[in-house]
């Protein structure tokens, strides 16, 4: 029978003590990855540490698929930085570069961005008659790049099919596993 | 213990501990190099300088700039984002920085350029402060690697001045 008799015989020779086991070590896997994602978060002090890279906006320094870090400090916003923002009515944030910076005496700030493929500023993408970004639509500033790697999160969004059979495998890896 | 799913395993974390550690080798390799680039900025003409109808100033011009950034290439280095920001102080805003001009460059052989152009971006201030106005003109770099952390540093060119009236 090869392979898949194997897994039968041992999801039927599965015992009690050996099942609650093999839940407590999943359980151990998820909430270690829960935890070091809120530890990124406290860290960085950004809402979401780690983005994907979706459209092409800034090619050719980052491709769709490449992965960026990012950090939210107190510092004050440059020009230059590439800045991850929410723009009010869009749910996907868009990575630009900040290409003006007004700011105030007191500390407010108005931000102009664009991308660096793009041929126009990024009033466009703005909310209806929004000429600037302010600093609370600033979710954090990029400070690293992994190429590359946001491929696998594209690819299972995109084909969720992928998603499921991956977990399922992985589901039944851990099921079947001896020790 | 020693079937394929095992050695698969063992074999695929391997390959990715090496990979990240070669990642982090290669990011850090970076702070050892230590750039000493150089830029010129000249201000060759104000080809106009008006109120827009809604009351702030805007101003075209046109420069020369060259500048040398070959030291900042390294073999970790994927391209390098260039600009010449104008900055000032009005009595409104502590700090202005508006974009003039920007550009790529994707190899050493490029970083060494010379180029003659008017702004790129428009030059609007946020009111009616530009008349007589003295501002700064800033070469920023970021550099961007193939993997890992990004640099950025400048050269603030200082002494620049706006004419007394439009034009």
């Amino acid at each position: 029978m090869g392979w898949i008799g194997e897994t039968i015989d041992s999801i039927k020779s599965i015992q009690i003590r050996q099942l609650l086991t093999q839940a407590v070590s999943l359980g151990m896997i998820v909430t270690s990855a829960l935890i070091i994602w809120k530890a990124l978060m406290c860290i960085t002090g950004s809402e979401s540490p780690v983005v994907v890279v979706l459209s092409g906006s800034m090619e050719p320094g980052f491709k769709r698929g490449d992965i960026l870090f990012l950090h939210m400090s107190k510092d004050p916003i440059r020009a230059g930085e590439i800045v991850v923002f929410n723009v009010d009515g869009r749910e996907i944030p868009i990575v630009h570069r900040v290409i003006k910076v007004h700011e105030r005496q007191d500390g407010e700030v108005d931000i102009l961005t664009k991308g660096d493929n793009n041929y126009g500023d990024d009033r466009l993408l703005y909310a209806q008659g929004q000429l600037w970004l302010q600093r609370h639509h600033i979710m954090g500033r990029a400070v690293g790049f992994l190429p590359y790697v946001g491929w696998v999160t594209i690819i299972m969004t995109e084909k969720p099919i992928i998603k499921y059979i991956l977990i399922g495998a992985l589901g039944l890896l851990v099921i079947t596993s001896k020790d | 213990m020693h079937s394929f799913g095992y050695r698969a395993n063992a074999l695929f974390t391997f390959a990715i501990t090496i990979l990240a550690l070669v990642c982090a080798m290669a990011s850090l390799s970076d702070s050892l190099n230590s750039p000493s680039p150089s830029a010129h900025v000249q201000v060759l003409n104000i080809n106009w300088f008006q109120k827009q109808p809604n009351g702030n100033d805007e101003v075209s011009m046109t420069m020369n700039i060259s500048a040398d950034l070959q030291s900042l290439f390294t073999w970790n280095t994927k391209q390098v984002f260039v600009f010449l920001a104008a900055e000032y102080e009005t009595p409104k805003n502590s700090l202005n920085q508006i974009s003039l001009w920007d550009g790529i460059i994707p190899s050493k052989e490029h970083a060494k350029f010379w180029i003659h152009t008017s702004n790129k971006y428009r030059f609007i201030d946020q009111g009616r402060n530009l008349r007589g106005k003295e501002f700064n003109l800033t070469m920023h770099w970021h550099v961007m690697p193939k993997t890992g952390k990004m640099f950025a540093d400048k050269i603030v060119m200082p002494g620049y001045r706006l004419p007394e009236e439009y034009r």
